[in-house]
């Protein structure tokens, strides 16, 4: 008996080997609880993961161009775009069979927008082109390199030419190189001009001025979650609505405010200059500047750190605040060595909220920011909603989610997302 | 009593069933405009009279603004639910360009004049996007604080480069596009050539330079509400913005704010149909369309706003304003007292420069 105990498999009670049986029910269990989170996972899927893997997807989507002017690309192949010359007849030709066919399918303006964020002036090259194109017969017409250059002198350009070949293949990482203040030039990639460089100062702008709103909300809201935290209940309540009530304003109203309080005509410099502080010819200049953004980011963004903060807060004894004093702490170090890390979580979740809510921000920016105060999303919101180069507008999409969840890797090293708590 | 009720009932919807199949037309309209006073003007002139012409029910978005993003959007989800959209030109073009709008056939589509002139000439150079149908004629143009000028108010664009005559900030709008304009035709270059020189990068570098004289004292602004605002507030002296606001503030708010029409920059606004609609629905909006773009419609808009109407044949019908009574004529951009010297916008350059032009500008805004 004991042989075939230390041997054999242990079996369960219908005979089955013990360790398949226990597989088989936490199967089950795993198969049910899957069942039950299937709708949310589904709904995230559709709704927020595929919607955003597409838009993403458009940084490195090109297919346009090959398909909508394939024998060109085709015949493009082969041309040396070094040679500083326009290709021959045979690519016109090429172009002009392409033209046809897009111009009465109405896509042929749809690939010279495409194009113009490349190289700018082949938007009204291809729509000129096109309006004649329909009209072409392919056989008799020709020759066509003469034809499209009487229509547009930019077809005689080599640069046109060599942004069509540059931009044939399906995948493309231009939209990027553009993101970095790149481009392609004729010998790969360089940096643009420096009259274009944009990106990468609005992206460390971007990400210094998040940390200021951050750091200036974890200072103001420290001690208002303290003493909510530690008020009676019923003063603490009233507290916690004013608190609220500037959460539930509207974003528009409370940066309007912040005009009116800021401008050099406004409530702050009126009464200093009643006051004598300021002299009436030299105002401060509190607003369309940086200052003016992270006063407002802060007042906007402060209850989003005070509430993480005061249910961590919450959930603090006060006892253990009381052993450390009658065992001989000061009152310094009892809240630096007792108090503050038990409040650290609070502080942390707060801190992830302000920081991603601020990077992405772009109204209240825009509107007090002035030059030296807007942001990148800024600049997306201008491509998504007026340039429409989404393309460009997702690869920074991407850079930024990308720096985010660095960030993010980065405080879990640091700080430990296990100490993380919203409550 | 009750089969009698029934009766009619199914005798009138009888009637109406084959009324609106011979006509093949939606009830239903989604019109997309800007909201506000302008959208306030489309309904009184435009709106209200089609609904008690024909019953259908005309639904409101204000969603002009974001109209290109949300029609390519829509367009992609395959599913379009705006009808008639009102646009400035520049975006008809995009949204043209981008085959998101239909081409629409000024002669055949749209009604002739009274007198019987076509669509095409009546509307003349106004039509400049095979999809677009213009409605109005704004112009971004300049108002200053009467009582910040001293006695000499500014008669001449040139004055909002003018630090010494006229001490203070100034409201531009924050992009590239008449500023430019601005900056180099102050500098010194002719009217006829300042497309020709921003074309190069050497006029680029010029007008910034301008610009860059006056840049501390510039609040840049993104909403055309903003610069009445800051005139009202005595943040700026003077500051750009669409006509239509400066008569607002001048007129309904008798604000001390003074009109600067010199150098004002035309621009067009209409309307455009989006691709993709169903044969019913594109049947209503071209009815709608020719309705509301016909002589006595964009005549009739002037009496609420002050924009000039694009039909030349509309102008001699502009009368007084609705409410205020006063004559609207001397306050549109159009008019001859205020068009001495105006600037005209080149689309198809701005197309072609807009996306280069931008990134440079907002790289020495950045600076």
């Amino acid at each position: 008996m004991s042989d075939t105990t230390e041997s054999g498999p242990v079996l369960a009670a219908d005979g089955t080997p013990l360790k398949r049986s226990l597989a088989r029910a936490l199967r089950k269990q795993k198969i049910s609880a899957l069942l039950l989170i299937a709708p949310l996972l589904l709904f995230v899927m559709v709704t927020f993961i595929l919607p955003i893997g597409d838009m993403l997807f458009r940084s490195v989507e090109n297919q346009i161009v090959s398909e909508t002017l394939p024998r060109t690309v085709l015949a493009l192949k082969d041309w040396d775009a070094t040679s500083g010359e326009t290709p021959d007849e045979a690519i016109y030709a090429a172009l002009a069979a392409d033209l046809k066919i897009a111009a009465i399918a109405k896509l042929h303006t749809r690939v010279g927008s495409r194009l113009n964020y490349e190289t700018p002036g082949i938007s009204s090259l291809f729509r000129k082109a096109g309006r004649q194109a329909k009209k072409w017969d392919l056989e008799n017409d020709g020759p066509f390199k003469e034809k499209f250059i009487d229509i547009a002198k930019g077809w005689g350009d080599p640069d046109v030419w060599r942004t069509i070949q540059t931009y044939s293949p399906k995948f493309t990482n231009g939209y990027f190189l553009n993101a970095a203040d790149m481009q392609k030039g004729a010998e790969g990639a360089e940096m643009r001009p420096e009259d274009e460089q944009i990106y990468w100062v609005l992206l460390k702008r971007t990400m210094f001025m998040s940390m200021v709103i951050t750091v200036s909300c974890i200072m103001l809201a420290y001690p208002v979650a303290w003493i909510l935290a530690n008020l009676p209940t019923r003063t603490s309540n009233l507290l916690m609505i004013l608190v609220l009530l500037p959460f539930w304003t509207s974003l528009l109203v409370r940066t309007s405010a912040w005009k009116v309080m800021l401008q050099q005509q406004g409530v702050i410099n009126e009464t200093l200059v009643w006051l004598g502080l300021v002299a009436d010819d030299a105002r401060l200049v509190m607003i369309n500047n940086q200052f003016g953004t992270i006063v407002a980011m802060t007042h906007i963004l402060l209850p989003f750190m005070i509430l993480p903060m005061y249910s961590v807060m919450q959930t603090i004894q006060p006892t253990y605040l009381r052993a450390a004093k009658s065992l001989g702490a000061t009152n310094w170090t009892a809240f630096w060595r007792v108090y503050f890390p038990q409040s650290v979580p609070g502080i942390g979740a707060g801190s992830i909220l302000v920081f991603i809510l601020s990077i992405g921000y772009y109204i209240t920016p825009e509107l007090v920011g002035g030059t030296k105060g807007v942001f990148i999303s800024n600049r997306i919101a201008y491509h998504i909603s007026s340039s429409l180069n989404w393309g460009l507008a997702a690869a920074l999409g991407a850079i930024l989610l990308a720096v985010v969840l660095v960030l993010y890797w980065a405080y879990d090293k640091i700080v430990g997302i296990d100490n993380v708590k919203l409550g | 009593m009750k089969l009698t009720k029934l009766s009619a009932l199914v005798a009138t919807t009888a009637l109406i069933a084959p009324m609106a199949m011979a006509q093949d037309m939606a009830n239903e309209l989604t019109i997309v405009s800007w909201g506000g006073a302008y959208s306030a003007s489309q309904k009184a002139a435009y709106h209200d009279p089609y609904t008690a012409m024909t019953g259908v029910k005309i639904i409101n978005d204000e969603s002009s603004a974001e109209a290109v993003a949300k029609l390519r959007a829509m367009n992609e989800a395959g599913n379009v639910t705006w009808d008639v959209v009102d646009v400035v030109a520049s975006d008809a073009m995009r949204l043209c360009d981008e085959g998101l709008a239909i081409e629409i056939d000024a002669d055949v589509d749209l009604a002739p004049a009274p007198d019987g002139t076509p669509a095409s000439e009546d509307f003349g150079d106004l039509l400049v996007s095979e999809c677009f149908v213009p409605s109005i004629v704004y112009s971004t143009t300049f108002g200053y604080r009467t009582d910040l000028v001293g006695d000499t108010p500014p008669t001449s664009v040139c004055a909002i480069f003018d630090l010494e005559a006229y001490p203070g900030k100034r409201a531009l709008q924050k992009r590239p596009i008449d500023n430019m304009e601005w900056a180099l035709y102050c500098d010194g270059v002719a009217k006829e050539d300042i497309y020709d020189v921003l074309g190069t990068p050497e006029g680029v570098k010029q007008g910034l330079a301008k610009l860059g004289t006056i840049k501390d004292s510039v609040i840049w602004w993104s909403a055309g509400a903003e610069t009445p605002q800051l005139l009202a507030d005595g943040e700026v002296v003077m500051g750009s913005t669409y006509n239509g606001r400066l008569f607002s503030a001048i007129a309904e708010q008798n604000q001390p704010i003074g009109m600067l029409w010199d150098m004002q920059s035309y621009d067009i606004d209409g309307w455009i149909i989006p691709a993709g609609l169903s044969p019913e629905r594109h049947a209503r909006a071209m009815d709608y369309l020719r309705f509301a773009t016909d002589t006595q419609r964009l005549a009739d808009q002037a009496k609420y706003i002050s924009y000039g109407p694009a039909r030349a044949s509309s102008a001699p019908l502009v009368g007084k304003h609705a409410t205020l009574g006063i004559d609207m004529a001397p306050h549109m951009p159009t008019d001859p007292a205020n068009a001495t010297n105006y600037h005209t916008y080149d689309y198809e350059w701005w197309a072609d420069n807009r996306d280069d032009l931008d990134a440079k500008f907002q790289a020495w805004l950045a600076k």
